[in-house]
């Protein structure tokens, strides 16, 4: 690799400093190159790579955009994906030790398995509706928490047992949210009820006569407004690191270089002469600790650095949206965005 | 329209001093680095386009001001739409190959995590 790839497609890491972090990619910055944007040529540059799915979490690759889209894609999966939160709590009996507000604010935090999709925003419904206020069963999930704690029947007298042997209901739980379906919501939700994403969250304890009866509307918003509509526990990338051998590390020094990086990042092979010599076979285990740069014996011998467009995204659901379809949601707002910004445009162009 | 369902306000604004076409200030209210960042990308790939920037002008108001300025061989509005038409563009080709590559089904998967159903 020359030294203008390097620049050009690379993030560069020495021992005390990181330099080449900017994107090199706007036309006329190198002669003879083609920097103009070309969606032909995206199309055979562009890459997608999924390696990891489980139910929560999803680790994928995108390669070959530049840090301004990737970091658009992170920044609205945190911030501008929509899901479903309670929002308002109607609080007809709480003589539980927990203020109001206490209980209130706890029960917003609860994810809830609904789909974002098949609801509107409030704004949405009251622009539609003619500015009504008011919540409908296009835009307004309901549950009802109704919990009275009671001396459990038969129970010794023994005051060094546990709460939950000595009576019913002293803690309270998601799982006893109980939906209250609106309007047309029963026949459409029927496969999939509204509910929360855990059953075993505490809300909040209780003793003896004392009892909570809530009524809680779940709304539609965007992490946005609050954190508790984010649908995304994180969402974060990280570059592709790349180790560069430039000269040969032969010897004691290849185990030695082997050991500055995490297992299997780095082997030990017997090379055609018969001696060892260190390879790199797995640089996305790294961690860049940039260890091997402390000894003097490297330093001249790699380079360490990071691939400019390779990004390794890792994105862990809440549990509302499954993780696959969180990037395509993001990506949909995104053109959405423009969309709307498209509008406008055209708007102000006619106005003129 | 925004989130708040306020009308009232434009999404977007042009201001623009000279009568010079080939440079505007675009103004979006309710927009950030998000998109403003990544617009000011997909403008610059343009090689017509000379200059583009963007800033916040203050961090509690909801608002950027995107910089255009062009070559004589188009004009800055022409220039922001390009950036618009590309960006979307750019997206929907990265739906296309995501869930190309998610129906191939060529991934570790592992049910860990969450014991929740996920009805897809």
């Amino acid at each position: 690799m020359t030294d203008l790839e390097l620049l050009k497609n690379r993030v560069v890491l020495e021992s005390d400093r990181v330099y080449s972090v900017s994107s090199m990619d706007v036309p006329g910055t190198y002669p003879g190159v083609d920097d103009t944007w070309d969606i032909e040529r995206f199309k055979k540059t562009f890459k997608v790579v999924i390696s990891e799915l489980t139910k929560g979490n999803i680790e994928f690759d995108l390669i070959g955009i530049d840090a301004s889209i990737a970091n658009a894609f992170r920044r609205i999966l945190i911030a501008e994906v929509p899901s479903m939160a309670i929002e308002d709590v109607f609080i007809l009996n709480n003589t539980s030790i927990m203020h109001d507000e206490v209980l209130a604010h706890r029960l917003g935090l609860i994810p809830i398995k609904a789909d974002p999709n098949d609801f509107s925003f409030r704004w949405e419904t009251a622009q539609k509706n003619g500015n009504t206020q008011g919540p409908t069963d296009a835009d307004t999930i309901v549950f009802k928490l109704q919990v009275k704690c009671t001396n459990k029947k038969g129970a010794p007298k023994d005051d060094s047992l546990e709460p939950s042997e000595l009576y019913d209901n002293s803690s309270v739980y998601s799982g006893q949210m109980i939906w209250s379906p609106q309007g047309r919501q029963e026949e459409f939700f029927k496969n999939s009820p509204p509910r929360p994403v855990y059953d075993d969250i505490l809300i909040t304890k209780l003793r003896p006569n004392q009892e909570i009866d809530l009524e809680l509307h779940c709304v539609k918003g965007i992490g946005k407004d609050h954190a508790k509509f984010s649908p995304v526990a994180t969402a974060s990338y990280r570059l592709l690191p790349d180790i560069i051998i430039t000269k040969p590390i032969l010897g004691k020094d290849a185990e030695k270089f082997q050991k500055c990086f995490p297992e299997g990042v780095v082997e030990v092979f017997v090379n055609k002469d018969g001696e060892k010599e260190a390879r790199v076979v797995n640089p996305r285990k790294d961690t860049v600790s940039r260890e091997c740069l402390r000894h003097a014996e490297f330093k001249d011998k790699v380079k360490l650095t990071r691939v400019r467009d390779h990004f390794i995204f890792n994105v862990e659901s809440v549990g509302a949206i499954p993780p696959q379809r969180l990037l395509p949601d993001a990506v949909k707002v995104l053109i959405e965005k423009c969309k709307v910004l498209k509008r406008s445009l055209a708007q102000i162009n006619q106005a003129n | 329209m925004n989130i708040d369902g306020n009308e009232n306000e434009a999404k977007l604004k042009i201001l623009s001093s000279s009568s010079d076409e080939g440079c505007a200030t675009f103004s979006i209210s309710e927009e950030d680095h998000t998109l403003a960042n990544a617009l000011r990308y997909m403008i610059m790939k343009n090689p017509k386009v000379e200059y583009c920037g963007y800033s916040i002008p203050h961090p509690t108001e909801a608002k950027v001001n995107i910089r255009v300025q062009t070559s004589e061989e188009t004009t800055a509005v022409e220039a922001m739409n390009k950036g618009l038409d590309d960006l979307i563009e750019l997206c929907e080709h990265i739906l296309v190959e995501y869930n190309e590559k998610l129906d191939l089904k060529n991934y570790k998967y592992d049910e860990g995590v969450f014991d929740t159903e996920n009805k897809a």
